[in-house]
């Protein structure tokens, strides 16, 4: 029988199943004070999963209104946060939107499909605001690289991507893969993604208009995922819980693909008044959304939905995750047009609604109206919650525990030793056997691509006008101090962007973090959005938009605090982006910034000593800016053939990289005042490796100087230290100081074979 | 009056845009051409571009050769029209039967993206001409299913009849037969290879410029009246 609203109203007593719908009791009551009665089984489907963690922001919605308080005054924002995506202006009459978004859970459970649609989503994202997509990153976090479950994780993740990113004509041009023991059993899969418009294309999702057509278009809808977001997303894993691969959805890159062109072609076309994607939360969510945006109310004949399983029930269609589904508002003297673009590109299209002035969303089926509520009380007015926070009780001890007693490499061959170990250990060994299973190429825009510093990509062929991207965090510096932690993230990405020789202008961050129902996590939540709001003030670049993942625990074991920043930059001119392969022979290489002794939370007190503690790196981001305008002058300038920002690892990290992208050895000093290990594996911030021509060693230098900021020669670029060195003539080495000299083949083999030990054979 | 070259679109292809950027850059005019069309615009030549058309269900390729376009394709080849086929537009003519043998999935059962050494083994085809007998170029190559394979006595015969155009060097990268990347027809103006020169067309972008000697190749047989226009 179908709960009908005119059925609700007549049994108010009858138990509704909403603990299992993952709503509490309170939560539950209120939607009875909404609307005056109880919900129908359909407004409770609703209901459920647009109040559920993930689409309500419940628990992080009072803290992350620093991000609209603090927001810097920046010019560049043209659409903020609460949209699908943020929107900046890179000039020219160009606009790029851009957004990373987490799709953990469901990567745990079915490491293909959950990866898969992750990237799906956050195109769908990217392709409502009106963009055409340009390229998707992915940073990724996963257990110990040798544990099982890891190499079950893993492999599946990185095919997923690949399976589905490569089918939708996306390069994909950067992100991140780490290793740590909490991520066992909670792996990361964050998925960016980037769109490029003209100003006047740039859509939103509302529905204006009173007598607009409501149009669903893409996949049909089918059993997939139901519930994805309460039940998937919102809950901590329980380790003797039932297996949740029922709520995964399953894509369909092929559909995925047509629908952006279809999508795109009926933007093009001018035949949409609002837009909106489906994806967590389903019809409920576009629907609810698109009518809370509006001025108005929307009605909808859920029988008109196509499905691909008619044995559905209403509250299903309402919260089924199917994938490859958009929705949008289109004037009735337009549906025609609309609907052929959808014919041509095979993308089955109905009209499911219309916008009303009635301020109610309205659902029918088979006659009856099962639906009658304020639209904003589903999409926007969901519960919040001041979840208790307090600064666990072992956070002292942790600070407590630096690194200062742990024993370091002494000997020279101890300290050649350590270079191979860190060099080839999981987090810092190559990753293009990972990369590799990416396309990077399509579309012909890939300007620089992993392993470089960020991924710099080409929006206007005529001018050269591009974007550069990174994402990047450190959670263990996050795990001893969540608010410089963000901040260290914030800084490392924004360096990054700056060494390609772009401008940052925007940031997106997707936030991971344990359960939020625990006041430790909730504290390092609370500090991280603090510290990166503030650090963003600082800087002075907007977040745009982004997305909060709580709840990656198993049991007790909540993962490091993960704030992933990702930053936006734009070069004038792709032309003169700066890649990190230094050139030939005779180019000096400069060290920005200081090096301290700070080890705390390092990479080589994890791999060596497996400790952590202490207080991270400073930080300064008024040092950070000044370093970040070196890196944009000196690329606009001509300063510089090769820049690499230094983060973890340090400087033997940076350097080796350099090294083995170019092919060509070098030569380095033996710095003064600092010993050689403390030189080549602090992991101190707002530091970055330059490498400068003689001709311009002067104008560069007295730049430095100009802005009081500190810079070192510490080396140079020479491809004939071989024969001197003992090896045959030609053979290219890498001489550190009077410590000891190593062949750069020695180095590549150390570097590149870990991860296919671990995950495969790689293909030569 | 430049050369007009088509690149068709199927469902789920990918570097359209791609090869008709590639098209312009070397001095020709790209036209779109549409899969569900029997019309193929009078053009002077045809490139079916890289992607995953339909998908790759079923078998990869195996839908579009069944297209509209591709019964003009098939046509217009068989009476010498040049048509370029890169990486699911190489599968898309073994499955049309306009070039033998077969692409499967690669031996390592990863998708390979990565610049690859190539050698030039034919250059009497209306796309390889303007290159050197045994040259080595370099591009980029980026397939899930880009094994190539044959019987034995096929292989035998695409090798003693010069129908193998460029062959992989300095490694595998997917286990094809006797390292083929690419081959043509009896006559020379069909030819199909995995990786992909429309993506080696800008030093900004690529690793080499040896796509552009690719058009630039057809440019010249089409002027020189080598192929019937």
């Amino acid at each position: 029988m179908i709960d009908t609203v005119v059925n609700s109203q007549s049994t108010p007593g009858q138990p509704q199943p909403f603990a299992e719908l993952g709503l509490k009791p309170d939560e539950y009551q209120a939607i009875r004070d909404i609307l005056s009665r109880r919900p129908t089984s359909a407004e409770l489907a609703m209901y459920s999963v647009m109040w559920s963690e993930h689409c309500s922001y419940k628990s992080s919605k009072v803290h992350l209104r620093q991000f609209g308080e603090k927001a810097p005054k920046t010019d560049a924002l043209l659409v903020g946060i609460g949209e699908n995506a943020g929107v900046v202006d890179i000039g020219d009459g160009w606009a790029v939107t851009f957004k990373v978004e987490s799709h953990n859970h469901p990567s745990y459970v079915e490491p293909y499909q959950g990866a898969a649609t992750g990237v799906g989503g956050i195109v769908r994202d990217i392709i409502s605001m009106g963009a055409r997509p340009l390229a998707v990153m992915d940073p990724l976090r996963f257990g110990p690289a040798d544990a099982p479950d890891t190499k079950r994780v893993l492999p599946g993740v990185v095919a997923g991507i690949g399976g589905y990113g490569n089918r939708l004509g996306l390069p994909n041009i950067g992100g991140e893969i780490v290793f740590d023991s909490t991520y066992l059993g909670n792996p990361l899969v964050n998925a960016l993604c980037v769109g490029a418009m003209k100003h006047e294309d740039v859509h939103l999702a509302s529905a204006k208009g009173v007598g607009n057509l409501v149009v669903l278009y893409g996949a049909r809808t089918g059993g997939d995922g139901i519930g994805g977001v309460s039940v998937l997303a919102s809950e901590t894993f329980d380790a003797d819980g039932p297996a949740k691969r029922p709520s995964v959805q399953v894509g369909d890159p092929f559909m995925e693909k047509l629908l952006i062109e279809c999508t795109l072609e009926v933007l093009g076309a001018g035949l949409v008044e609002g837009i909106q994607d489906l994806g967590g939360a389903g019809i409920s969510c576009a629907t609810s959304e698109l009518a809370s945006n509006g001025e108005g109310g929307m009605h909808v004949v859920l029988d008109r939905v196509p499905l691909r399983d008619s044995s559905l029930t209403p509250e299903e269609i309402l919260m089924s995750e199917s994938q490859e589904r958009m929705c949008a508002v289109v004037l009735p003297e337009n549906l025609d047009a609309f609907l052929a673009i959808c014919q041509k590109w095979d993308v089955e299209a109905v009209a499911i609604g219309e916008v009303t002035d009635t301020g109610r969303l309205t659902v029918e089926w088979r006659g009856e109206q099962i639906v009658d509520v304020p639209p904003r009380s589903v999409a926007h007015d969901g519960p919040v919650y001041q979840r208790p926070y307090s600064r666990p009780n072992w956070q002292d001890a942790l600070q407590a525990d630096g690194p200062g007693e742990l024993a370091r490499p002494s000997t020279s061959g101890e300290l050649r030793e350590t270079l191979l170990t860190m060099i080839s250990s999981p987090n810092l060994a190559d990753k293009s056997f990972v990369t590799d299973q990416y396309d990077r190429y399509v579309q012909g825009n890939t300007v620089l691509a992993q392993p470089e510093n960020a991924g710099v990509v080409r929006v206007d062929e005529e001018s050269g006008l591009g974007v550069a991207i990174s994402t990047d965090c450190n959670g263990r510096f996050a795990q001893l101090d969540p608010y410089f932690g963000a901040q260290l993230a914030l800084a490392e990405s924004y360096r990054n962007v700056s060494a390609t020789g772009a401008i940052p202008l925007a940031v997106t961050d997707c936030l991971n973090f344990g359960s939020p129902e625990d006041p430790a996590v909730m504290w390092q939540f609370e500090q991280a959005v603090t510290g990166l709001a503030d650090a963003c003030l600082q800087l002075g670049i907007p977040v745009t938009g982004g997305n909060v993942s709580f709840y990656n625990q198993t049991a007790e074991t909540a993962i490091l605090p993960t704030p992933v920043i990702g930053v936006l930059g734009v070069l004038d001119d792709v032309d003169r982006r700066t890649p990190m392969a230094w050139g030939p022979d005779g180019e000096q290489i400069y060290l920005l910034g200081t090096t301290r002794d700070e080890f705390a939370g390092s990479e080589w007190a994890h791999v060596v000593h497996e400790h952590l503690g202490g207080r991270p790196p400073t930080i300064d981001l008024e040092v950070e800016r000044v370093l970040s305008q070196i890196l944009v002058a000196g690329s606009r300038d001509g300063m510089f053939t090769a820049a690499h920002d230094v983060s973890e690892g340090g400087i033997a990290q940076v350097l080796v990289e350099m090294a083995l992208r170019s092919g060509v050895g070098a030569r380095l000093w033996s710095p003064d005042g600092i010993d050689m290990f403390t030189h080549l594996f602090s992991e101190s911030a707002s530091r970055a490796v330059v490498v400068v021509p003689r001709s311009e060693e002067l104008r560069f230098t007295e730049m430095c100087a100009a802005r009081n900021f500190p810079c070192m020669r510490i080396g140079v670029v020479d491809s004939g230290l071989g024969a001197d060195a003992g090896f045959a003539q030609g053979t290219q080495v890498m001489q550190f100081g009077e410590d000891f000299t190593i062949e750069l083949t020695e180095l590549a083999d150390a570097h590149t074979a870990t991860l296919p030990e671990l995950f495969g054979e790689s293909l030569s | 009056m430049s050369a007009r070259i088509g690149v068709v679109t199927f469902p789920g292809t990918l570097d359209d845009r791609d090869a008709s950027r590639a098209v312009a850059l070397a001095g020709a005019q790209p036209v779109e051409l549409w899969h569900g069309d029997h019309d193929l615009h009078s053009v002077d030549a045809v490139i079916l571009p890289g992607g995953f058309s339909y998908g790759d269900y079923l078998r990869c390729g195996a839908i579009s050769s069944q297209s509209p376009i591709m019964t003009e394709v098939v046509a217009a080849a068989n009476n010498g029209l040049p048509v370029l086929g890169i990486c699911n537009g190489f599968q898309v003519l073994c499955e049309a039967h306009l070039l033998p043998g077969a692409l499967t999935v690669n031996e390592g059962l990863h998708f390979v993206c990565k610049d690859q050494r190539l050698r030039i083994e034919s250059t009497s085809t209306a796309w390889t001409n303007a290159f050197d007998q045994g040259q080595e170029i370099l591009i980029p190559m980026k397939n899930g299913e880009g094994n190539f394979v044959a019987d034995e006595a096929t292989l035998d015969r695409i090798e003693g009849e010069g129908q193998v155009v460029f062959r992989y060097v300095g490694g595998n990268p997917n286990g094809s037969r006797r390292d083929i990347a690419g081959l043509r027809n009896a006559a020379g103006n069909v030819v199909g290879l995995m990786p992909h020169p429309e993506h080696a067309v800008e030093e900004l972008t690529g690793p080499s410029l040896a796509g552009l000697d690719i058009i630039a190749s057809v440019i010249t047989a089409l002027a020189d009246g080598q192929v019937p226009a």
